[in-house]
This record gives structure tokens, sequence and C-alpha cells, in this order.
């Protein structure tokens, strides 16, 4: 029983993060680390810190049209 | 993720236990299972199927529907509850997202699983990469919602809440959801191009030029709008003041800790942030005791330079130091602060005090906004009903991302409810006041004074003239009597009373911790008062009712900041574009030249700041004159969307469906073509007002600061005048190509995909749920995928 109720509390806290990792933006390295991994097998991929200053500089020159209303 | 975890897994070990597949498909079930030339699941062909537990279930949500109606409808002369308009709301979206979206996806959209989206196809592992579908909803929300649904419903209030409750529920079911599903969908099939690209490519040059002006100038209407709407609930408020300006050093600290100390760790720099700006609060109420309040009393012109010169800076400065990190910041008030809202009002369980259908409802002279219910209510209202905007948004990053076309329905149609259900809680907040309160805080100071007439008095406190102002008013509360001045609060003692008149709005200021809140016109006052009430009622009680209104302050705060500087962006790229254009000024085009980036952010700037400053300058407030120009631009943007919409659906030779977005358009057009003629032509126009202070002007009467404001009012009313002609011939323009391009297309009789800019059609290879949540039906086929991917990983290994 409390065994049942702790592993469903777990899983949902799971979800929790999980949602909260990639709605903020903070999974996107995971999933270059996937994809990278699919399509250069062999490579080495950036680091964190180098992707995101990529990605910093792809996000300046491309504006997204969020506004307003 | 699950499908990632097997394929990766040794060839030859089974899939963990959860992913096993055992063909338990029953005969109906196995026959809409999609499958590709390999023979992957790739998705499930959406069906509605009856089981008696369902019949059962929508023939509850039905009645519901229908009996929460006719409470609000019908109720005459009796208290009902807020939580009514809170059961209308979800019941009808419910039914609308069920019935109504899975209709026009079976009709028109005609979603696809086989067909691979932009985000399968191009899969750039940047704005084109797969992205959960629940996520993307989140993401969507997003970038639809702003403070326009906070302000609309809440001046549209003044002629009782039925109307505006019709309109925010009816519009986003038939219109505003509708339009934004559609364009998703346009753009999906189109490689997640944009707006402006789609009507060139299916409209011609000249459609696509229209649309690319009309954006950039309502742009920056949208913003000079919300940012005065920010300005009157700042100014002479130092606890907001100082609050707001705060968050400007928190960002940077934000954006320091994830550039250096912990990079990419987004949620621990949220949270960071978030326990920051609580402080942050609670220190704004120290500072307004204290002797540093004056510091932070700002005039209202004040304010727009500091503004002006706030978004040129986060336009110049790195983004991860300021502008990213206030993102996240105002995404997690976003979405945070609905739910806590939501769960506010059904605690406090306020009553209605406004009356169904108010006096103002019969007339065009209002105090909130001038015009007549239609077509004015429709244009004020705006977003939460039907929002232009959200079809450069739903253009935007999203199709790039959605993983599936039946994901379509639930990210498009869904997010738009969930902005329409907003829209409903901002009404909830100003119908559960006391209307004297209300129009208390929604009169201009000008408007107190002339609708006081005999009883003002100069030297008369604002609370006095304001309740002379209200008595004066013909407006009745819900159960008939004639409205009253009234706040529900605790006297020194601690007990509960109920301060009427003038007393009443200085309790409520001194409970908000605000000097005043007589003419704090433009909404965002009104909504706070409102959501502190009902946050008060379960979070801290009668003490914490001014941290409440201050979060709620900064939480339109948050929103309108990062509209401005996302706007003077956007607004910046699309000016450069423009000029671009222009073969001497080629280089424009160029977003990473710094000298041209410059330039196009001090023409988006002036721009914006331009319009603010002529609206602060304004004697009424500049509320009253803003409202239906921004109203009207976005509203018409909608109607460019429906035209897109329909030019689409027409050529796919989906015609006998093509009223979806006929009607709607239709209505739109009515709507936002009689608004803009009453604007133009009239006794309501800009330039009727015009005529009256040019008049005022010449008459020679006018000293000193009247003088001024006449002239302010005068010039005002000019450039809105202009405006106005400008948009209606736009798209008047617009239109006609619209219907140029339909009426080719009927006369040629050829349809189909390839007389469009679609994109063939590309074999997906993968495979996620449709809705909010899995069925059983899609848990199996997501485990047949699993297990099919593992053996074709296997094969392929062995080959090799």
């Amino acid at each position: 029983m409390f065994a049942a109720i702790s592993s469903k509390l777990l899983a949902a806290w799971r979800g929790v993060v999980w949602y909260a990792r990639e709605i903020s933006g903070e999974a996107r390295y995971d999933h270059y680390l996937e994809h990278f991994a699919e399509e250069h097998p062999g490579e080495t991929p950036l680091t964190e810190v180098q992707y995101l200053r990529r990605r910093e500089e792809y996000d300046r020159t491309h504006p997204n049209t969020s506004c307003c209303c | 993720m699950s499908n990632v975890a097997s394929a990766s897994a040794k060839p030859g070990v089974p899939a963990p236990g959860t992913l096993e597949f055992n063909n338990d498909y029953t005969p109906a079930e196995a026959e809409r299972v999609i499958r590709n030339a390999k023979g992957l699941p790739v998705g499930v062909r959406p069906k509605l199927v009856w089981t008696p537990a369902r019949i059962a279930l929508w023939a509850v949500i039905a009645v519901v529907c229908a009996i929460a109606w006719s409470v609000l409808a019908v109720s005459r002369g009796e208290q009902i509850s807020a939580i009514w308009f809170i059961v209308v709301a979800l019941s009808s979206y419910a039914i609308a997202y069920r019935f109504y979206a899975y209709y026009i996806q079976i009709r028109i959209m005609r979603t696809d699983d086989a067909n691979a989206t932009p985000a399968e196809r191009v899969h750039d592992g940047a704005n084109f990469e797969r992205t959960d579908r629940r996520v993307l909803f989140g993401q969507h929300f997003a970038g639809i919602s702003g403070a326009g649904p906070l302000v609309g419903p809440i001046l549209a209030a003044q002629m009782g809440y039925l109307p505006s409750t019709l309109w925010i529920i009816l519009g986003v079911i038939f219109a505003g959801a509708v339009q934004d599903m559609l364009m998703l969908w346009i753009s999906a099939r189109r490689r997640g191009r944009s707006f402006g690209q789609m009507a060139a490519d299916e409209m011609g040059k000249f459609g696509g030029m229209i649309l690319s002006v009309f954006l950039v100038v309502m742009t920056a209407i949208a913003m000079a709008f919300l940012a005065l709407v920010a300005i009157n609930a700042m100014a002479s408020s130092p606890w907001a003041v100082f609050s707001i300006a705060m968050t400007i050093p928190i960002a940077i600290l934000m954006g320091l800790y994830e550039r250096f100390l912990r990079p990419g760790r987004v949620i621990e720099t949220t949270i960071l942030g978030f326990v920051l700006l609580v402080l942050d609060i609670v220190a704004g109420g120290w500072i307004a005791e204290s002797a540093f309040a004056s510091v932070f009393t700002l005039s209202k012109p004040a304010l727009v330079i500091a503004l002006v010169i706030y978004s040129f800076a986060a336009a110049a400065l790195p983004h991860w130091l300021l502008v990213t990190p206030r993102d996240y910041l105002s995404t997690l008030m976003k979405i945070g602060t609905l739910a806590l809202l939501v769960i506010g009002i059904v605690i406090a369980n306020p009553s209605v005090k406004f009356p169904a259908i108010s006096e103002l409802a019969g007339v065009s002279n209002g105090p909130t906004f001038s015009g007549s219910l239609f077509p004015f209510l429709f244009i004020t209202i705006a977003c939460g009903a039907l929002s232009g905007f959200h079809g450069a948004v739903a253009s935007g990053l999203t199709p790039k991302a959605v993983e599936k076309e039946n994901q379509i329905r639930m990210i498009g149609y869904g997010s738009m409810l969930v902005e329409s259900f907003t829209a409903i809680i901002a009404l909830i907040a100003a119908v559960t006041l006391s209307q004297g309160v209300y129009f208390s805080t929604n009169m201009s100071a000008a408007q107190i004074q002339s609708a006081a007439g005999q009883s003002y008095s100069a030297s008369a406190t604002a609370e006095a003239n304001a309740v002379a102002a209200v008595d004066s008013l013909k407006v009745s509360d819900i159960e008939g009597n004639h409205l009253t001045t009234t706040w529900d609060s605790v006297d020194e003692s601690g007990n509960a009373k109920t301060y009427e008149g003038e007393e009443a709005l200085t309790k409520a200021a001194s409970d908000l911790g605000e000097k005043t809140i007589v003419s704090r016109t433009g909404g965002a006052t009104t909504f706070a008062m409102g959501m502190a009430d009902f946050l008060k009622s379960y979070l801290g009680g009668q003490n914490a009712m001014a941290f409440w209104y201050h979060f709620a302050i900064m939480f339109e705060a948050l929103f309108i900041l990062t509209t401005v500087d996302n706007g003077t962006r956007v607004a910046r790229y699309q000016i450069g574009e423009m000029l671009g254009n222009v073969r001497k000024l080629r280089k424009f085009a160029d977003p990473t030249w710094k000298p041209g980036n410059v330039i196009t952010t001090l023409i988006a700037t002036a721009l914006w700041g331009g319009l603010l400053w002529m609206g602060v300058a304004d004697a009424n407030g500049g509320i009253n004159a803003m409202v239906p120009i921004f109203g009207i631009s976005n509203q018409l943007l909608a109607a460019a969307c429906f035209v897109l919409v329909t030019v689409c659906i027409v050529k796919m030779g989906y015609v006998k469906y093509a009223w979806v977005t006929i009607v709607p358009l239709v209505w739109d057009v009515a709507v936002t073509f009689t608004a803009d003629l009453q604007k133009i032509f009239g006794p309501l126009s800009y330039f009727a007002v015009a005529q009256k202070y040019q008049t005022q002007i010449a008459s020679g009467t006018l000293e000193g600061k009247a003088l001024a404001n006449a002239q302010a009012g005068l010039s005002n009313a000019y450039l809105d005048g202009v405006l106005s002609v400008f948009f209606l011939v736009m798209m008047a323009t617009f239109v006609v190509v619209g219907i140029v391009v339909v009426a080719r297309t009927l006369a040629a009789g050829r349809f189909g995909a390839a007389t469009t800019s679609e994109e063939p059609f590309a074999e997906s290879q993968w495979f996620a749920p449709s809705g909010l949540v899995a069925t059983a039906l899609e848990k199996k086929v997501q485990r047949e995928y699993s297990a099919k991917l593992h053996e074709l990983k296997a094969e392929q290994q062995a080959t090799a």
C-alpha cells in the first residue's frame, strides 16, 4: 500500500521535473546530444556551454514573433 | 522519450516491461492504426468512439452547460456566485473542443499522421526540433498570452457581464480558436513559414507587402497601448515603481548566475529569480512607507522616458543578461498565476455585483469606452476572444516544433481556449467589485469632473468628487438598485466591516498600499484589486491584500515589459527587412550589421514611444483614445488571417466547408469596418474630436495647462484618425485581394494541394499521441512502435 502510493508520488514528481525541464528549455542540450549521437555517431558534440552560446547567437538573429496579446 | 530508450538498447534484449507489445488490438482499433511503408505505426486515425459511459459524460456536461448559461442569462434581482462563470466557460470549451474543433479537423484540416511535420522534415536540431505536445502546448500558450485579455474585458464590463461573457466564449469558439488552429495548420503544412511569407505565396507579393507594413504599425500601437496600461498602474505609486524597477537588477543577477555559475540551469535560475521577486514586492511596501517613497514617485511622462530608455537598453545589451532571464520570470508568472487565481475564485466564491446588462449597454457614451455595444464592445474585448496577433505566433516557432499533424487541434485550439479563460477571469475580477469602486477607478479626472457636474468641487478630495460622479451615473446593480460604492474590509479592531461612499475608496486605497485608486484607468488596477481579493481569501488573509495587489501589478507589468522589448526586437527585425528591400539599403536586411541594428531599433522605439508619449499627454488619460485604435488594428489583423485561411481552404477544394472561416470573417469585417468608419466619420470620430479641440484653441479662451491639454488632444486625435484611415485602406485592399484570388480559383476550377504552396506529402517515421492524455489505443500503438523500431534497428545492424 505505502510502497504503491510512494511510487505513484515519485512518478508524479518525475513528471513535474520532466515538464519543468522541457518547458524551460533546460532539457534542450540533452535533446541535442541525442540528436547528435544519432546523426553523427563517433563525432564529439559541443560542450554544454558551447552549445548554449551557439543557441544564443542563433536566437539573436532569428527573433521570435511571440508578442503582445 | 521511451522510444529513444528502447532504440538505444542492445539488439536482442527485449524492451522494458511497460513497452512490451502484445498485439492486443481489437478489430476496430486495428483498423485505425496508420502504418508507413516500413510497417511502423505512425499514428491513429481520429474517430469519435461512443461508449455508454462517454455518452453519459457528455450528456452531463451538456446539461451542466445549459443550466449554467441560463443562470447567467436569466438571473435578475438576485445575487449570483462568480463560480457560474467558470462553469459556463469550462463546459462550453469542452463541448466546442470535442465537437466543433473535431469537425474542423476532420472536414478541413484533414490532418494525417502519415504525413511528416516540419520538425521531422527539416529536423535541424535548432528550431525544427520535435517537442512533446504537452510542452508545446505550454510554450504556445506562453507565446500567445499577453496583457490584452486582462484589460479588454475589464473595460467592457461597464455594459454588464452578459454581453462580454457571450462574446468571450462564443467568440473564441467560433472565431479566435478557429483562427489560431487553422493558421497553425496552414503553416505546419508549409514548413512553418511565417504569416507574411504565406500571404505572399498564396495571395501574391502585393498581399504579402500589405501585411508586412501593417504588422509593423500595429506592433507599435499594441506596444504603446499596453505600455500606457502599465504606466497608469505605476504612476504615483512608489511601491509599484520600486518593485518593477527592481526586476531589472534581479534579471541581471539571474543572467549572471546562469551565465557564469550554473550554465544552462534554467529552473534553478527561475526559482532564484522568483524568490527575489517576492522579496522585492515585500520590500516595495517598506519603500512606500519610508523616506525614499518620493524618489520612486514618478509622473507619467517620467515613466515614459524611463520605459523608452529601458527598452533601448534591453535591445542593446546581450540577451542573456536581461531579456532571457526576465522571460523566464514572466513565463512562470503567466502559467502559475492563472492556476492560483482559479483556486482563489473557487475558495473566495465572490458574488457578482454587476447586472447582466447595464443601462450603459444601450448608450454610446459610457465612461470606460465610448461607442455603442455593436461594434465597440467587440473591439474593446479584442484579444480574449479573437486576436490577430496569434496568427503571427501560430506561424512562428510552434509549427516548426509540432510532432504530428493530429496534435494541431490540441495545441492551436486548446491554447486559445485557455487564453479566453484568462479573459473570463479578468471579467470576474471586474464584476465582483462594487460598481462605484469600478467606475471611480476607471474614469479619468476629466470624466469625473464632467460627470459630477454641479457637485464637482476643485477643493474637495478626488474621492469625494469620484463618489459624486459615480452617484450621478444612471446605472443599476445586479439587484436593480442604484449602484453603490462599497468596500468589504476590516476595521481597526479586526472586525469585518463594509465601508461605503468616500470611505470605501480611501479604505480600499489604504488596504492596497496605494495613495488613491481614483482615476487609475487602463484596467490594470481594477484587475489587480480583484486578483488581490481572490488570493487573500486563501493565501494570507486581509493583511496580505496589499502584497497580492502588487503581485498582480507585477504580473501585468512583467507581461507588458516582455511585450515591449520583444515587440521592439520584432519590429526592428521587420523594419530591417523592409528597408532591405530597397536596393541602396540592402545592408539593413543583415541582422548582424550593428549600425543597422541601432538605426532600426531607434525607429521602432520612436514609433511606439511617440504614440505612448501622446497617449500620456492626453488629459482624458489616453486609454479612451487608444483602446479603439488598438482593438481595431488587432481585429483587422484577425480578418487578414481569416482571408488567408479561407484562400487556402478554397484552393484545397473544400469550398463546402469554407463557411467555417467565412462566417467569422464576415462578422469580423462587419465589426472592424463599422468601428473604423465611425472613428473616421460621424460624432464619435477622431476628426470630430480634433474639430472640437481646434475650435477651443481657435477661440483663444484657453490658457496654460488647458491649452496644452487641448493641443495634445488635437494632435492625438489627428494621428489616431490618420491611422484609422490607413488601417481601413490597407485591410480593405487585402480583403479585395483575397476575394479576387478566391474568385479566380473558383473560375479556374482547379483545386488541390498542388495549386497551393503546401509541401508535398512526405512519409513520417515518428509516432506520438494526439491529445493531452494518451488514449488506451495510443498506448498500445506506442508499444508497437517501440518494438518495431527496435526490430528495424536490429535488422539494420544485422545487414551491416
